[in-house]
């Protein structure tokens, strides 16, 4: 109980922080207004209007031109393939004035002119960040021509460019290092992520767009996650039907996957370093040749090498094992689902062994001797000993790669899809009997070009390893203290 | 190892120690040419040169491990080769990847490196906010956003440009390393291991941030420079979706070569008589990617190891 409560205190400690930053926040921007000079004044309309007042030109230059940039791009709405940047771009986003193209390409299968629905929600959302950065330049403009006031007031000169930009490889170095990242994260990775989760929330379909004719599409709410239970939708028979099924067997093969890897890796890394045992860096070296080669070509091979007409069906028939080819992976959809299942999770042994044996080889060499030792003492067999003494230590340093390697495998599609391509096939879905979350995601969005039931399945895989994540790496000691090692 | 008085325990002990080694041995020996078949199974099919009967080439894949002829017919072949209308495809495919693989290894280590020492010695506003959204940003499927960068490249002109295809390549350079910096976990859990207190002193001497990351920092990051340099220059060489997506599935001539190989088998057109050219490639990437790991397999478990451990 008291431990519930003291979370709870904390939790309302924190709100109080939270909510007193804001007040504190608007108080400084009204202070700013009122305390500043005529320039920090001006700096809330003219961004580096402060700035020149204190002679600081190139930064109020700097600060001047960002704003221009951005005013000119919200009025005159620049357009790149006829969609609109802006404030254009924000009324589009509704996706109501929209307009069909007039001449059917019939080469493309599009209309050539018209509007672009998809462009319209992207450049909508570029105009919404451009706007956040509109008001953090404005918000910076501020501060730094109020900290040129207040050096001022104390005496001192307001600082020079040359000073603004050594202070930029010392004290706000951080500035220097992370904005490359951010500009380039938020273009390549937030922004297509957050488009695509929109788009989660559209009726944005190839197939059903195609069977229309039309080049639109329209916001359509919760539907298509209401597909799930309800069916409705081209693909929604699909979701409804393969959902469950294939979040189960990502789940199945996520645990196998992670268990025989992990467990199966401890077990050659303790072979490999057995004591007296001699040629140790031939045999690893064997083993960390599979992690090298790349893996589409280890995969294929095996793929083929399992195959119908591959040398291993012919040296089973010649042992008179069986009497005709068996389809190992699913390859046909009259193959055995549950034969593809096992020998996935078998290759993947094969693919994943390497890579655990690698990192539990250093950590098994420093468990410290003496353990070892008092259990020798206490007249323990090697079996108990690996219980009681390398078990636990590996599996307590390791939990992290454990984690890891569980969502790991939940999102792994080179080894499903390289296989298996996710066989066999159910007639009339997509989705087969090895398919994983991800692989279906591709599957629904390369292949099929239903955009919306793919970011749909996105969310839902997010929404799982998330979850994971939060439940176990949150609580983990890597996380919470993580300065304890420094 | 401890010394027993008791000889004739201790020869028993050394006796059934022997029969484990053997045992172990018997293990390893069999586990390790389980590991190695289909990758000495690929080898020996780069190099098949069988015939049937009347003359025409044997490509696919046959029922014999080992071929009955062997001949150099497969790298011939794929180096002169013309598939989907480019002649020459090969030999541009491995241009192409070289190039690609190279820009972004100097983009991705640079932006990795400086990304992870600031959110390890460094301590500003929003740091953990910092780590919060990519951390959460990475749990999305990289699959779900791919086909999103594509519409952001095409409106651009980076991709699937009509008038200038070769746009494509400097998209995919763009797609591959401009997340990179996200992926700093690794890389920040090798800076977290390096003390405090050497940076802290290195301050009251007078050092800027700058000059801390540069002449102390930098030189002792060489092993997590070379896990991520190794990293993202074979990152290139062994994506085959990526790439497809980004540059086109039409645009043949700018190709990776793990497209390229992979669509001789699974492409538009699939050819099941390529596979023993497809070996062939394969044999021919294989080489540089595994040399460079074997060579700098240390910094390799370095990295591999200082990523798991910490989480």
């Amino acid at each position: 109980m008291s431990a519930v409560n003291k979370k709870r205190q904390g939790r309302g400690a924190n709100k109080t922080t939270f909510f007193d930053r804001v007040g504190k926040a608007f108080s400084e921007f009204g202070k700013r207004f009122v305390d500043g000079s005529i320039g920090t004044k001006l700096s809330h309309f003219i961004f580096g209007a402060g700035n020149i007042y204190h002679r600081q030109y190139i930064k109020g230059i700097l600060f001047f031109l960002i704003q221009a940039a951005i005013l000119f791009v919200m009025i005159f709405c620049p357009s790149i393939n006829g969609t609109p940047y802006g404030y254009k771009a924000l009324l589009n986003l509704s996706l109501k004035n929209v307009y069909e193209g007039g001449e059917f390409d019939p080469e493309t299968g599009h209309f050539m002119t018209g509007s672009d629905c998809k462009l319209m929600i992207l450049f909508g959302f570029v105009t919404i960040a451009l706007i956040i950065i509109y008001f953090l330049v404005w918000n910076m403009n501020i501060a730094s021509s109020y900290k040129a006031d207040m050096d001022r007031k104390v005496g001192k000169k307001p600082t020079t460019f040359k000073e603004d930009l050594k202070e930029l490889l010392d004290g706000k170095f951080h500035v220097t290092m992370l904005t490359p990242t951010c500009i380039a994260a938020t273009v390549f990775t937030i922004l297509p992520t957050i488009f695509m989760i929109a788009l989660a929330f559209t009726t944005y379909n190839d197939q059903d767009m195609n069977d229309l004719g039309t080049n639109l599409f329209h916001w359509n709410g919760l539907q298509n996650f209401q597909a799930v239970f309800t069916g409705e939708g081209s693909l929604g028979m699909e979701i409804k039907a393969r959902f469950l099924p294939v979040l189960g067997w990502t789940f199945i093969w996520a645990i196998f996957a992670t268990l025989t890897c992990y467990f199966g890796g401890i077990i050659l890394a303790l072979l490999i370093n057995k004591q007296g045992l001699k040629g140790k860096k031939i045999f690893r070296t064997v083993f960390i040749f599979t992690i090298a080669v790349p893996q589409f070509i280890s995969l294929l091979a095996v793929r083929n090498l399992l195959g119908e007409y591959g040398p291993f069906n012919a040296l089973l028939m010649k042992a008179g094992i069986i009497d005709a080819p068996v389809g190992f992976l699913g390859l046909k959809a009259s193959d055995s689902e549950l034969l593809a299942k096992i020998m996935v999770i078998l290759v993947n042994m094969w693919v994943g062994i390497p890579y655990t044996m690698l990192m539990t080889s250093g950590i098994l060499m420093n468990i410290p001797t003496d353990l070892y030792e008092a259990g020798r003492v206490d007249g323990a067999s090697t079996v108990k000993m690996f219980f009681k003494i390398t078990l636990p230590y590996v599996i307590f340093i390791t939990t992290p790669y454990l984690i890891g390697s569980f969502i790991g495998n939940i999102n792994s599609f080179n080894t499903i899809f390289l296989l298996t391509g996710g066989g066999p096939t159910y007639t009339g879905y997509q989705a087969g009997g090895t398919d994983l979350l991800v692989t279906w995601l591709y599957k629904v969005t390369i292949d099929q070009g239903s955009y919306n039931t793919g970011a749909v399945i996105g969310i839902f895989t997010f929404l799982i390893t998330a979850t994971i994540t939060l439940v176990t790496y949150r609580r983990s000691r890597a996380y919470n203290e993580e300065d304890t090692f420094q | 190892m401890s010394t027993n008085p008791n000889v004739k325990k201790y020869r028993s002990q050394s006796r059934t120690r022997r029969v484990s080694l053997s045992v172990t041995y018997t293990i390893l020996i069999v586990l390790g040419v389980i590991w190695l078949i289909p990758l000495v199974w690929i080898v020996l099919s780069a190099f098949r040169c069988e015939y049937q009967d009347d003359g025409t080439f044997i490509g696919r894949v046959t029922s014999n491990f080992f071929p009955k002829a062997f001949g150099l017919k497969n790298f011939t072949d794929l180096f002169t080769a013309t598939y989907y209308g480019i002649p020459g495809a090969f030999p541009r495919w491995m241009l192409n990847t070289l190039i690609i693989a190279v820009i972004d290894c100097i983009i991705s280590t640079f932006l990795v490196l400086s990304v992870a020492y600031c959110m390890s010695k460094l301590r500003f506003k929003l740091r953990k906010t910092f780590m919060n959204i990519s951390m959460i940003i990475g749990l999305f499927p990289g699959f779900m956003s791919m086909i999103a960068i594509y519409f952001l490249l095409k409106s651009v002109g980076l991709t699937g440009n009509p008038s200038h295809p070769e746009y494509s390549v400097i998209g995919l350079i763009l797609a591959y390393s401009a997340g990179a910096g996200l992926g700093f976990q690794v890389a920040k859990g090798f800076f977290d291991v390096i003390p405090n207190a050497l940076v802290e002193s290195a301050k009251l001497d007078g050092c800027t941030s700058f000059k801390i990351f540069r002449q102390i920092i930098l030189p002792l990051a060489k092993p997590i420079i070379i896990y991520q340099a190794l990293m993202s220059f074979t990152g290139p060489w062994m994506d085959f979706i990526f790439a497809k997506v980004i540059i086109g599935a039409d645009n043949a001539k700018y190709w990776t070569v793990s497209v390229g190989l992979y669509s001789m088998l699974f492409g538009t057109h699939p050819d099941t008589n390529l596979f023993t050219q497809f070996a062939a490639g394969c044999v021919i990437v294989a080489i540089p990617i595994v040399t460079l790991f074997m060579f700098l397999q240390r910094y390799y478990v370095e990295g591999v190891t200082a990523g798991a451990v910490k989480g």
